[in-house]
Order: C-alpha cells, then structure tokens, then sequence
C-alpha cells in the first residue's frame, strides 16, 4: 500500500493507505480513547467513544472505521469531541453499579480512567438502574451484568481469537445481555453455565469488572500487589505470565495471574493454566521441612541433619560401589541454570553419564539434523508472521496453546496459509487452507511420501487423493515453517528436515523448559549443546567419563538388579510417569527434591522441599528455543531453590564449591546467604557492575554465576545478551554446533505427557483450580458446540 | 383492515390497480402487467437506468436517494453473485403504503424486482417482509409461484434463452431496527439484526458478500410503472428534483383517514383538509408529524409546506416514509413523546451506547414525567440527552428517536412546563392493541 499524508491535530503524519486512523495515531502516539476497539479483532464502531472531528465531513467520524486518506485533517481533542465522550459515559455510568470501591477491575478499570478524563461524574438520573444478580458461569469465570457496558470484545476474543465461540449477546435494547453458551435449563445449576477453554481471554480483554475471574475476585486490590513477570511453567510454549503477589506470614503468595503488559512473547495471549494454575504454590501439601527416613517413615528434620546425612551417604556410595552406580533425574520444570548445574554435578562431581530427565520431545535428532544450519530453528514469532505453515503432528490448541493462538491469528489477520497433517480430527483444521487425515502410525511413511516416495502413500493416509493434493500444495510453498507434534521423531524428523532445505523447523514439547532441559545435555548420551559425550571441551572442564552413561529407563532396570546404588531425582516424578514399581528402588538410596510427597518422594530416603518455577530466578528455553528470564514472584518459608540445595549437596558431598559454581569473587561465607541471592537482586546487581567495567560479587547461589558457563560451553547460548534478557525480552538461539556428530541408531526415549487443557503433570493434582474446572467440564453438557 | 380511499386530487400510478383484485396474476396481466419487465428484457440494463434516472424517482423508504443512481453504481462485473432485495419491512408508526401494495398489487413488486434485477446483473431477489405482515406472506407466495408457473420466473423467463431470475421470501422476526438496509441483510442472512459498517455498502458489498440493490418495496413497485410510461412522462407528475408520485398515509385525527396516492410536492395543508378530509370532529390542529414517528414535529402554523424531499428539510423537517400523523388540540404532546420514545426504546438493537442508552433513559425520565414525578431539571436533560444522542449513533435509529424529542421539547417546550404545573389533564396512556389477523384478507398462517 503506497503511504498518503494527512494532519492530525496539527501534526503532520504518513501512514500506508488503509491504515485505521485510530492505529495511524496510536503509532505517533495520539491516544484516542475507545472500548469495543480491540487490535486484531473484527471493528465495532458500537461504542462511539474514537470519535473524531474531520474537517469536511458533517457528522463526528469513529477513527476505528475510518482509514486515514490523502489530505485528510483530523482533530482528536476538542470541546465538541470532549462534549460527545463526556455524554456517552455518562450514558454508560448511569447504569453502571458504580461499585468501584469493591470492583476487581477498580484501578485497572478503562471505565474508571475515562471518567477520570472527560469528567462525567455528574449523574442526572433519577430512576433506578437496571440491575441483575452476578452469575457464576465456571469455576473461572464470574459475570456481573451491571458493570457490563456490552463492548463486544468478550464476544469476539472467545469467537474469533479463541475459535471457541461461547459467548453471546441476548435480548436487544437496553436488555441485552452477553451470555454463555449453556443456557440455565441445560446446566446442573440451573443457571447459565460456559462449556469451553475456560481461558480466561474474555476476563482479560473485559474493560471493567464485569467479566471476573473466580481465582482473584474480592481477594485483594491491584494497588496491594506486586506485579512480577515470568514465565508459565505448564507447556512448552513459553509465556509470560505476571504474577500478582501479596505478602504473607510465610512468605509472599500469588494471588493472580495475568499478561497486564501484553509486553511477553505471548502478546494479548494467555490460557487457562497460564492465568490460573499458579495455585499449586499456595497448595497446603507443599513441603516446607526437609524429610528423613527413620524407622521406615518420613519424618521432619534440619536441614543441617538432611543435608549432611544426604551429602555423606552419597559420598560413600559413590566411594564404596563407584560412580556408575550412582544415577541422576533432572526435570522439564527447572531453570536451564538448575539443569546445568544439574548435569555438572553428576558428570563432574559424582563422575557418571547416568543422567537423564522425562524427554517430551526428540530435541536431539533435531539438533543433529539440522547441525551447522542454526537459522533453520524457527521461532515462536515465526508461527505469529510466517505466511505459509505446517504443522504435522501434535494438537497445539491443548498441548501449546500459545502456538495454536498464534496461527490462527496468523490465518486471520495475514491470510497465512497453514496446512494440517494429523492421524486426529484436531481443531486446528477449522483454521487450515488443506488438510490431511494420516494413518496413526503413518508419520514415517507421510515424509517418505513428502520426499518423493509415492509407494508409501497408502501407510501414511487412508485418502491418497488428498495426499497427493496436500503434497502438491506444499511444493508449491517457497519456505514452510513447520512445527513437530512428539509422533514425530528419529529418522522421520531427519527425513523432512533434508525434503524441505529451505523452510525453518519446530518441535513441540511438553513444559516450560523441556528444550532447556536438552539444551543443557540432560541426557546420558549427548552434553550441554548436543554435543557427544567425550567432546573435548567438556573432557577438559569436567573430567567426566568418556562414554554414555544409563538412561531413565535403563536406571531402573540398574535399580532392579540392585546395581543403582543411588539415585538424586529433582524436580521429577518417574515412578508415577513411568508406572515403575515402588519394590525397584527397595535397594537404592533415594534422595528426591520436590514440592510435594510425590509418588517418587514417598519412596525417598531424604527428601528437600523445593521452591517452583515462581519462587526462583534464571532463565529457560521454550519448545522453539526462545531463551526468557524468569523472576522471583512468590516465596514460600522452608522451601530452597533446586540451585542451592544442588549447590549445598555438592558442598556436603565434599566438592569444592569454586569448581561447580565459579562465584568469581564471593566467598565461602556468601554461602551463609541463601534466600536473597535468588531474588533476582543480585542478577540485575552483577549486569550492572559488569556493564560499567566492575567485577560482580556473585553467591554461589546466583544462577547468573553458572550463566557464564553456560555462554561459554554450550553453542547458541553463547549469543545471549543478558541485558536483553533481563530486559524481559525473549532471545533465539539454536543450540547447534557447526561440528556436531549425527547421532545413528539412538533411542530417543520421548514419553508424551498428554496433557490436556487443564493437566500439567504431576502439579494437576495440586491445583485447586484445575481440579475444579476438570469437575465443571465434566458435568457439562457433552459435545456441547464450543469446546472440542 | 382499512377500507381503500380515494379523492379527486389523487395521481394514481402505483394505486391504479389496487381494488381490482390484481393479487390474481390474470387481472394483473390484463392490466399491462409484465409487460415492462419484457421491455426491459428487450431494451437492456442500460435504457432501464436511464429511464429510472430521468424519472427523478427518490427512494420511498424515506431517504430519498435518486434510485436510477443507485443502480448505477453496481459494479458490471462482480466474482460474486449479485442481488435485488426489496425491503418490506414497513415498521415505522405511522406508515402503511406498503402495506397496500404488498396487499392489492403484490405483482407490481415482483416485475419491480425483475426489472431491478436485469438493470445490474442479478439473477436472484428476496422479498423482506416484515415480521408483523406475517398474514401478507401467502399473498405474495401465491403471486411468486403464480408468476413461475406462468414462466416468469426461473429459467429461461418469458422464453428468453439463457436469462434467470429466481425470487425467494423471507419474513423477518419482529424488529424496527431490520429496516435498516444493512441489518435487513444481517437478519435475511440469519444473524441478529443489526447494522454493518459502511463502507463498504451494499452495492459494493452487501448480501451474502456480493453487490446487492436494496430498495423499499415502493420504489420498486414504481418501476414497472415508469418503464410503461417513460421516465420523462413520471418525473412530470412530480416537482422539481421529486419525480413522480407517492403514497401518503394519512392517520390519526381527520375524518378520512387512508392512503393515498399524490404527486411530489402536493401541499401538505391541502392534504390534511381536503384530501383527509380536515380534522375529525371539527376540532383545531395541533401538530402535525409529517413522514412517520421518526421526523420532528409541525406546528399548525408550519403546514404550509409542499410534500417532497427537498421542500420538507427547508421547513426543518423530513419526508420520511409519508406517514402522515395528524394530531388535533386534545393531545398531550407530552403523552406523544412518551408514546414515540417507548417504540424507539423498545426497538433500539443495542449495538451502540447512544442509541442503546440513550433511548432508555429519555423513556424512563418521560415515563415519570408523564406519570407525575416530573421536575424543570428533566425538560433540559431530555433535551440533553436528544442533543447527545444526534448524530452520535452507530446507524439512524438514534437519529431516529433523538429528532422528534427534540422537536417536541423545543416546540412544545410550555406545555412540559405546563404539564408540571398541573394545568394539563393528565390522561392515562391508552394501551395499544396488538393488530390481529384481519380475517377479511382470509390469509392464514
């Protein structure tokens, strides 16, 4: 589009032709005041608040409709603009409850700052206002009919953002009314009920408090909380979530969660476990003292006693039945930083390569397809931009939520083009250009086909017409990005990776650090940046052996055949998500960090509560290897991030502490410290000083100590700008080195956790609120139109 | 069910059949029925805008917008389909031609929308009709498969190889706002009926995403007529830049009540006292609400003005939709404000805050000024909220019910004041009865 000129109040700008006014002025920062306006969805023009002045036009003009226009002259202040805003709020508040004191949204209320603006706080009216009782419609979502100003964004957010489509308008006039998909007779409650994602979208976008979420209503006023950013730790995609906390006698404890700057690499978006399944925090189960083994049972104890206990039994283990007996568990859910440190200590402080953690995606034969071609990793801002896209495999509406957004955003407001290929009747395809039904196990075959192999059409889909299509359309694309589902993995991934040289690649997992978990070399076969065990930088830092250690799986085999002599599980629930017999680890010392008493922890002998992803600093890599900062949020009194009791363990263990973590100046003694050193503090302390030439004073407790390391050993990271980082911005790498070795034959181990909308794993069952919306989905209507 | 009316001053065009039982397609055809549309077929889209252009003919829904024009602005070539919809859904108070037309004449439509049809390119029409005129419904089903029958319509109309024309009926469900051309789309497409933005308007992008010509059902039945007699010979009848004739509905206080077919610019005081009659019952004329519930009022002084488009906006009001609303000296203007702003409150879609709100609170500050409760302060709110509510609504409506109010308190403002002072008789509202089924039409559901 060629750019015209036009003036707005005074000022000269140039904008693409077709360019809204009201966005033309958002970009020179001309604010123009609106409330059923909402960027990227369909245009309103019902609330009448954008209105305009255009010299030469006889009425007012709403700059949400009006594209700007060569020449045009446009005033966005004046009396008469004032004078129509003015009305029109009056108009709304003399309906409106005016319980601001008491309303959720009071602060954060566009109502309330528009007011505040134009001054409409005159009420003329003398008759009483029409009034309804508040509705719950899920355990997430409270609807208050009064403070509703009916701008449609709820409606929209739910139909065209979410393609779920539960919400409604009813009655017309001054009795219309916004209403969810079940209606009273239909629900068990007998009154209106949603049936859907239960994403919470419509709360977020709402204006005003009419749209409130049951995990925050009435609990506390957004003045009295701090507002933290960091990352979800539920799926792989990575959001940014902003936690709302508020202190209490044990700590702080969160008490929302939302995306109130946008600012994140989910944008506008969050779903239902981003926004509302920080609860596991606060859960009651939590572990807040460290549990030793005596007379059979779990009972409390010091930490001095846990730690030392803990620290010299392994010490004589490792001593007494050699390294290999000795086997380490690290977890999708901890900092790339923890699972570093993680690895370091098994390789270089025990001395075995029997380290492993529940792969949710095949990251390895990625990596080692893709090895030397960095820039074929694909970003999650490329499934927000790309015009053409594939997706083979996976269901991202409930295993990425923030992916599945973004395409269908992509489709809606790019027309990009995105193709389907699934052996399921996922929801995605209402989105796509073609689709194709594969076989169940026909993802092999599917890329064979792809890559010229016609013989295998009929394994890879019961429709070979439209396999033929499909294939046919793709070869038309010039560059696809294409995003793995975990079906598809091994040779299968290597295979479409050489059919499509030019289009940029993605594998879907399961959690917040599933990539950062592989990325750092979690794994017995492959180190840090997916290099083969025995690469000689690791040779030279760590003294490790030289060939691959047991994996998940074959260590409890070990265990089985008494062979494990011990085995450090953090953050991590194998016995629950392998179904491992609790008699496997009769014989093996189990010393387990979590949250909870679960599966795995029952069976410890020492078990160290944990802090969670909320409750600690570091940084973690999402599915596609966007590498963002987490911040401290919340706190919980007896509980120590995995960083330090790693750190403490390796202490008591009998490691000098300087060769695991190197502190650079810090003493010994910073070990004294614990809590403040993860507050993030001493993060943004340290970039400063470096910045400004200084040598930082790190604690060993400090993940930024280990950062280092990291830029310095494992490719991609290397690339990192920590200001950039700490900035909350989201930075790609591709951890790929140039030389990397292709991995033949390797069991690659992937265990899909399939979870859905509302299960994150072991922390569902310590979510109230996601046990609460599994009860409400459950009493549903079934098959009802929203939903899948 | 009204009788039909007549008077000597009438020009009777779109009337000339009405009462002779042309709703049978054999009297309609001995009546120089379809035969424009065959001229139209013969002369092709080009002659038929042009002679709709020299009629001068003005939309009779009550904009006024030159009809010849509007077809002309539908592009020639189009990916999508093009369409022809006639808008019968007549909701305003105090108009009921189309009514009429739909009743005697319901052919005179369908050759309207042929005629439409073959000036840009369609080969499909809807027939809108309003929720209420259910009971009309059979009437024009019977004259569409009468017409199919006749080969019409279908394939191959009149014989003509290769030219189509389908028509299909639609009612709607009871709703003021659906006469808005786009919310008539809206609601014909099965949505809830409420307007779209413009632009892109509908003879770009209208029904179902193709380049449609929505006309009222009046305009269209003009049509036939003016290929007949020639635009020239039409543009005539009328005054200058008000081609033609139209049907007025005269109602409310005089003595012959009825429809009634004049030329443009026929006086509208000739037209209260001679046509209709003069005021019922010998009684003095208050005001006069002169093109439908939505045009300000007249004072009785102010009715020296001729009926069409142009004239009536310099008298400050609008020809609208030629319902003409005659009220005599016993009418509490204060009561007919309530009565006009409870419609328009009741038929408010609710899209837009203005119109949404706007309506509601001038309803419930009238209603308790009407029942007694009223202070000096709620004459300048009305007037205040009036204000606010013109030109800041998202499609007419609000427009709609913000002018007459106004009208009436500037107007009429002592009589507000009067009415707070008790000078005034306050007379309860008299309830309005729902118009049943006239049995005398014998067409049942």
């Amino acid at each position: 589009m060629p750019d015209v000129n036009f003036i707005v109040d005074g000022q000269k700008l140039t904008a693409p032709a077709g360019t809204l006014l009201i966005d033309a002025c958002k970009s020179a920062g001309i604010e123009i005041p609106a409330f059923c306006y909402y960027p990227g969805l369909s245009l309103q023009a019902a609330c009448r608040m954008c209105v305009v002045r255009i010299e030469k036009q006889p009425k007012l003009a709403t700059a949400c409709t009006t594209t700007v226009a060569e020449g045009m002259v446009v005033h966005t202040e004046n009396p008469e603009i004032a004078q129509a805003r003015k009305a029109t709020l009056q108009l709304l508040l003399g309906n409106h409850p005016l319980d601001c004191p008491v309303c959720d949204a009071g602060g954060e209320c566009e109502l309330q700052d528009m007011t505040f603006k134009y001054g409409a706080a005159d009420s003329f009216y003398a008759e009483p206002k029409n009034h309804r009782e508040e509705q719950k419609w899920s355990p997430v979502v409270y609807f208050d009919r009064p403070r509703c100003i009916l701008c449609y964004r709820c409606v929209r957010m739910c139909g065209e953002g979410m393609d779920v489509f539960a919400l409604g308008i009813q009655n017309r006039g001054s009795s219309s009314v916004i209403a969810p998909n079940v209606p009273a007779q239909l629900s068990p409650e007998n009154i209106p009920n949603l049936d859907c994602e239960q994403c919470g979208m419509c709360i977020d976008a709402c204006p005003v408090g009419a749209l409130t979420s049951g995990t925050y209503r009435y609990k506390t006023r957004p003045w009295e909380m701090n507002h933290v950013a960091t990352v979800c730790t539920h799926c792989g995609d990575g959001c940014k979530t902003t936690l709302g906390v508020r202190s209490v006698a044990n700590g702080s404890e969160i008490v929302r969660g939302d995306n109130r700057d946008k600012s994140g690499i989910n944008g506008d978006f969050l779903c239902n476990k981003g926004r509302y399944a920080f609860d596991f925090a606060n859960n009651i189960e939590r572990l807040t003292s460290p549990l030793m083994r005596k007379d059979g049972k779990l009972k409390p104890v010091s930490w001095e006693e846990a730690l030392t206990f803990a620290g010299t039994r392994l010490r004589e283990l490792r001593d007494q039945r050699g390294p290999q007996s000795i086997g380490v568990i690290g977890s999708n859910r901890l900092t790339n930083e923890e699972n570093y440190l993680l690895q370091k200590f098994a390789r270089s402080v025990i001395g075995t390569n029997n380290i492993d953690h529940h792969r949710t995606a095949d990251f390895v034969t990625l990596a080692a397809a893709l090895r030397g071609s960095s820039k074929r990793f694909a970003s999650q801002h490329c499934v927000e931009k790309a015009p053409a896209l594939l997706v083979i495999g996976g269901d991202p509406t409930t295993q990425a939520p923030l992916t599945a957004w973004n395409l269908r955003t992509n489709v809606r407001n790019k027309n990009a083009r995105l193709y389907i290929a699934n052996h399921a009747d996922i929801k995605l395809r209402r989105q796509a250009k073609a689709a194709v039904t594969l076989d169940f196990a026909g993802y092999g075959a599917f890329a064979d086909y792809l890559a010229g192999d016609d013989s295998t059409a009929n394994a890879a889909s019961p429709d070979t017409d439209a396999l033929a299509k499909f294939r046919d359309a793709l070869r038309a694309e010039e560059k696809l990005i294409i995003v793995l589902g975990n079906e598809v993995r091994g040779s299968t991934i290597a295979r479409l990776v050489d059919t499509f040289p030019t289009s940029k690649f993605a594998l879907l997992s399961d959690y917040v650090n599933s990539r950062g978990a592989a990325d750092m070399g979690v794994m017995p076969d492959v180190l840090p940046g997916y290099q083969l065990v025995g690469a000689h930088a690791f040779v030279e830092e760590y003294k490790s052996p030289e060939t691959p250690g047991l994996n998940l799986v074959e260590m409890f085999d070990a265990a089985l055949a008494r062979e494990l002599a011990a085995l450090y599980v953090v953050g991590s629930n194998p016995v629950a998500r392998y179904n491992v017999d609790p008699a496997t680890l009769a014989n093996t010392f189990l010393i387990v960090q979590d949250l909870f008493l679960t599966e795995t922890a029952l069976l410890a002998d020492v078990v160290f509560p944990a802090s969670n992803l909320y409750e600690k600093s570091g940084s973690v890599t999402n599915s596609y290897g966007d590498v963002q900062l987490v911040s401290k949020a919340a706190d919980k009194s007896g509980t120590r991030s995995d960083f330090e009791l790693i750190v403490r363990l390796a202490d008591k263990f009998g490691h000098e502490i300087k060769q695991l973590v190197p502190f650079g100046k810090g003493l010994r003694a910073d070990m004294g410290q614990t809590r403040g050193a993860q507050s993030g503090e001493a993060d943004r302390h340290s970039v400063w000083l470096t910045a400004n030439n200084l040598e930082p004073k790190l604690s060993p407790f400090d993940p930024f100590a280990i950062l280092d390391e990291i830029q310095r050993l494992v490719p991609g990271y290397d690339k990192l700008l920590r200001l950039q980082l700490l900035s909350g911005n989201d930075q790609h790498i591709a951890p790929s080195a140039g030389d990397l070795v292709q991995i033949a034959n390797r069991n690659d181990l992937v265990l899909p956790s399939h979870d859905t909308l509302f299960t994150s794993g072991s922390l569902t069952r310590f979510s109230p609120q996601l046990q609460d919306v599994q009860r409400h989905q459950s009493r549903e209507v079934a098959d009802h139109l929203a939903a899948d | 069910m009204p009788k039909l009316v007549s008077h000597p001053d009438e020009v009777k065009v779109i009337s000339r059949r009405f009462g002779t039982g042309a709703a049978d397609i054999e009297k309609y055809i001995a009546q120089d029925g379809y035969k424009a549309v065959q001229m139209a077929l013969e002369n092709g889209p080009a002659w038929i805008i042009d002679t709709m252009k020299a009629s001068g003919l003005r939309g009779r829904g009550g904009a006024g917008f030159p009809t010849g024009m509007k077809w002309s602005f539908v592009p020639k070539e189009s990916a999508k389909p093009k369409y022809v919809l006639v808008n019968g859904d007549e909701s305003e108070p105090g108009t009921c031609k189309d009514h009429v037309i739909f009743l005697h004449d319901p052919h005179a439509v369908i050759e309207g929308t042929m005629i439409a049809g073959l000036a840009i390119g369609a080969k499909m029409g809807f027939i809108y009709l309003r929720g209420e005129y259910r009971y009309l419904l059979n009437i024009v089903e019977k004259a569409v498969a009468d017409a199919y029958a006749k080969g019409f319509l279908g394939k191959n109309i009149f014989g003509k190889e290769g030219v189509d024309f389908d028509i299909v009926t639609q009612t709607g469900a009871g709703a003021y706002e659906v006469g808005e051309e786009s919310a008539l789309m809206e609601s014909l497409e099965g949505k809830r009926g409420v307007p779209r933005i413009k632009p892109p308007f509908p003879a770009v992008v209208g029904l179902y995403g193709g380049p449609t010509v929505i006309n009222n059902a009046e305009t269209i039945a003009a049509a036939p007529h003016i290929l007949l007699m020639g635009g020239e010979a039409y543009a005539k009848l009328g005054s200058e830049r008000n081609g033609g004739t139209r049907l007025f509905g005269i109602s409310g206080h005089v003595e012959r009540p009825g429809v009634y077919e004049l030329p443009m610019g026929y006086s509208l005081r000739k037209a209260i006292y001679d046509v209709a009659g003069g005021i019922k019952d010998g009684k003095q004329l208050k005001a006069v609400v002169p093109g439908g519930s939505s045009c300000p009022v007249l004072k009785a002084d102010e009715i020296d003005v001729g009926l069409d488009f142009d004239q009536m906006a310099k008298a400050g009001t609008m020809l609208g939709s030629g319902g003409i609303v005659v009220l005599d000296e016993t009418v509490s203007i204060v009561e007919f404000a309530l009565r006009t702003i409870r419609f328009y409150q009741h038929e408010s879609c609710g899209w837009c805050i203005p119109c949404r709100e706007g309506t509601d609170w001038l309803k419930k500050t009238l209603t308790r000024f009407h029942a007694g409760g009223g202070n000096k302060k709620d004459i300048d709110n009305i007037q205040y909220l009036a204000e606010n509510m013109m030109g800041r609504t998202f499609c007419p409506l609000g427009d709609a019910a913000a002018m007459p109010t106004l009208g009436f308190i500037k107007k009429f403002r002592s009589e507000f004041e009067e009415y707070l002072e008790g000078k005034r008789v306050d007379h309860p509202l008299i309830q309005i009865q729902p118009i049943g089924e006239p049995d005398t039409i014998g067409a049942a559901h």
